[in-house]
């Protein structure tokens, strides 16, 4: 008997003692007991390692996430958050009704393209650039992170004094040229572009840095055999660099779209007194501004929280696009 | 080798799971800690910091009240924290007040909110009718009866009353071929708001390259309202705004100065308003007692002695504020003798002569240094006297808690949305309702 649950025990099978037999000698039970907490610390150990990430992701991720759903279905007041009156779906559904909410998200959309599309393609080449061998490549390297190294409030208010409409360095650039006063504060596309161009110009050399990064692994001998072929830099660029650092421009792709979706620091700033409801048209109020109008100033937490989930939702679509569409391309390359 | 590795294992397991736990623990209590200090008073020569939170400009630390106060009080330093915008300051002070953290010991709140502020949020305030010194009988009736909420708490201290006139540049004027003498620029609009946009239209017609008459048709809406009995909320505070005789009056004064093209169409107290000061772009800009010190301010050494003061069309009240002292700071006993300090009827004076915010004690206003006082910047200009006998004919309205509220949407998203885009203004207006029902209906 005893020999038999050593041998079960060993070779990691379940150790069966048989209901009322006789009592085990004190030896074996001692080594059973030794290889069950064996085999416990086998299997459980590699979770209590992790389990400092995932009790702190559930604290202060899960948990705020399903809070925040269970409040998008309720009323609650900001200020007096005890008591949550039970409304089901309908802060969703007047969500859908409410023409600002639209507003917000084509604005988010709009700004989000003008402010992605330039910045990728930029860093792009500005990566490009870079990766060339030339004098004082460090220094320029580092100095193209230096936007991304600049705070939000700081970046936002030197460019709104350089698009002040009236006395702003940029207008009177393009007064020179002949181009008639741009109110760059409140009307609809100039002041998008204006939130764009202070986006653009902060994430940039980011992104430039990680595409470098991807380019220095792209093997020399690549490039060798291309201009052997008779491949031109452009074609070179095109043809072996863009194709090799895939990857890195869809991870940078769905960073900076998930990005666009959550902005909110630079249109908040750039309104000044006007910037939380987004100009005095909502022109350029984003989701994030709009679901910060609801929950502070209006201090409609439930309704605010649905904001939050359906940009949630969003971002989820997005990605799943995203994926199919990376799939597809996998495929189509072959693998 | 399997006998080393167990109880090492085992300790970092045990480990693992202590520390996580620990992490979670200190998470959860790191916010309870708070409130437990809640009026504690210090003993007395203990050192303490107390902190006041202000918009725009209080005068306090203008007027050297402060050092005054903190040389009187050795044991006490007064720190000050100053929004320039009024609507930032009070959504920060909200979410402060909720959340009972990053609050000052003394908070300033606007008249547009203090019916909020004895209502709903009635109960996060002192009482401060018990604090020595004060006594609600030494302010303008109306004033502190503001500031009391139903069960009777006295929770803010008046600072300033608003009485309006209208600041105007001289030099300007002469260049439309206005009149420059200050009583004979009143005749121009004397009566009714709608005159002086009428007024606005003859200096338009010769206005000097790049200028316009007025600052903003929002400011000019708040101007118009202020004169009329009814504005937002009726007397049990309910929203009227819609049928209210006295905002259609408003809004119409407001809209005809945005459409005869004699606003400069900024959005006030914002970078390019004031901004647009310093650059001589508007002539006059309604003007209650406060506004002085933004004037002085923003126009600068360039503008000294070109502006003067004129009577309003209609006397009225614009603005003006309370201090209060929330429950959760830490010395609401010090902070509440501060407050009492700041608005006692002397100070009053002294902040007035300074940035120009008129007391709203009766006492206050009946000082001789304020009847006769008179702003540096202004030149000659009785400023004392224009003030403080437009005072005495304020026509309180009543207040309800969303006028604050209202407000903003009218001028923020209305108003100037006219400005800025053309918009049509029954668009503009209908536009108001849909977001004054969707922020005032949670």
């Amino acid at each position: 008997m005893a020999t038999s649950i050593r041998a079960a025990a060993e070779d990691g099978s379940a150790p069966t003692t048989a209901p009322g037999g006789p009592r085990t000698p004190a030896a074996p039970q001692r080594s059973a007991w030794r290889s069950r907490l064996y085999r416990l610390d086998l299997k459980a150990s590699p979770y209590a390692y992790i389990a400092p990430f995932f009790l702190c992701f559930a604290a202060f991720g899960l948990f705020p996430l399903i809070w925040t759903g269970w409040l998008s279905l309720h009323r609650v007041d900001l200020l007096n958050q005890d008591v949550m009156d039970w409304r089901g779906t309908g802060n969703y559904t007047r969500l859908w009704e409410t023409d600002q909410f639209w507003t917000a998200l084509r604005n988010t959309f709009t700004i989000g393209v003008i402010s992605t599309v330039p910045q990728l393609l930029m860093a792009l080449g500005l990566a490009h650039l870079l990766n060339y061998r030339m004098r004082g490549r460090g220094f320029l390297r580092v100095a193209v992170l230096a936007p991304y190294a600049t705070s939000i409030a700081a970046a936002t208010l030197v460019f709104v004094q350089l698009f002040n409409p009236d006395y702003g360095m940029i207008n009177w650039l393009l007064s020179m040229v002949g181009i008639d006063r741009t109110d760059w504060y409140s009307d609809t596309w100039p002041s998008q572009i204006a939130i764009s161009t202070i986006v653009t110009w902060r994430w940039t050399g980011y992104n430039a840095l990680i595409y470098l990064a991807a380019m220095q692994a792209v093997p020399k001998d690549l490039y060798e055999a291309a201009s052997l072929d008779g491949a031109s830099r452009w074609q070179q660029f095109t043809k072996v660099t863009i194709p090799s650092i895939r990857p890195t421009i869809l991870f940078t792709v769905i960073v900076s779209t998930i990005g666009a979706t959550q902005l909110f620091g630079e249109p908040l700033l750039f309104g000044g007194g006007v910037g939380v409801s987004g100009g005095s048209a909502h022109q350029y109020q984003t989701l994030g501004l709009y679901m910060y109008e609801l929950g502070w100033p209006s201090r409609q937490l439930g309704r605010a929280s649905a904001v939050a989930w359906t940009m949630l939702l969003i971002l989820l679509l997005i990605g799943a696009v995203q994926t199919l569409i990376a799939r597809r391309n996998r495929t189509k390359l072959g693998g | 080798m399997r006998t080393t590795s167990r109880p090492r294992r085992a300790a970092v397991l045990a480990t693992a799971v202590i520390a996580s736990s620990a992490l979670l623990l200190t998470a959860c209590s790191s916010s309870g800690d708070k409130g437990g200090s809640d009026g504690a008073s210090s003993a007395a020569g203990e050192k303490i910091t107390l902190t006041v939170g202000d918009f725009g400009t209080f005068g306090y630390k203008e007027a050297g009240l402060y050092d005054e106060y903190m040389a009187a009080h050795p044991n006490i330093t007064i720190k000050a924290d100053t929004t320039q915008d009024g609507q930032k300051y009070w959504d920060a002070l909200t979410t402060h007040l909720a959340s009972g953290s990053g609050l000052s010991d003394i908070q300033a709140v606007e008249v547009g909110y203090i019916a909020q502020a004895t209502g709903t949020l009635g109960d996060k305030f002192t009482d401060l009718s018990k604090t020595e010194g004060v006594n609600a009988g030494a302010w303008l009736p109306w004033k502190s009866k503001q500031a009391t909420t139903a069960k009777g708490a006295l929770i803010g201290l008046g600072t300033d009353i608003g009485p309006m006139a209208v600041c105007y540049r001289k030099d300007l004027f002469q260049q439309a071929g206005l009149p420059t003498d200050r009583t004979e620029v009143a005749k121009l609009w004397a009566g009714d708001w709608s005159k002086f946009v009428d007024a606005g239209k003859q200096y338009q017609a010769k206005a000097p390259a790049g200028t316009f008459f007025t600052d903003s048709a929002s400011g000019l809406f708040n101007a118009a309202l202020s004169a009329e009995t009814q504005q937002y909320s009726d007397d049990s505070g309910k929203l009227v705004y819609k049928d209210s005789a006295g905002v259609k009056k408003a809004w119409n004064v407001a809209v005809s100065a945005s459409q005869a093209k004699i606003s400069a169409g900024l959005r006030q107290f914002q970078d390019n308003w004031n901004s647009a000061f310093a650059n001589a772009k508007f002539a006059t800009v309604v003007c209650p007692s406060w506004m002085t010190g933004i004037i002085s301010k923003y126009s600068g050494d360039s503008g000294k002695g070109k502006w003067d003061i004129a009577a309003p069309p209609v006397a009225s009240n614009w603005g003006g504020a309370f201090l209060t002292v929330p429950k959760a700071g830490k010395h609401q006993k010090e902070a509440a003798a501060l407050a009492a300090w700041l608005t006692a009827p002397e100070q009053q004076a002294k902040v007035f002569t300074k940035v120009g915010n008129l007391p709203s004690t009766t006492a206050g206003l009946e000082l001789p240094t304020v009847q006769s006082a008179k702003l540096d910047y202004f030149g000659d200009t009785p400023t004392g006297q224009i003030f403080a006998s437009t005072a005495k004919s304020i026509q309180p309205a009543p207040i309800g808690e969303q006028d604050g509220t209202v407000k903003t949407i009218i001028t923020d998203n209305g108003i100037l949305d006219i400005e800025e885009h053309g918009t049509d203004p029954a668009k503009a207006w209908a536009n108001v309702e849909k977001l004054v029902d969707d922020k005032v209906n949670g």
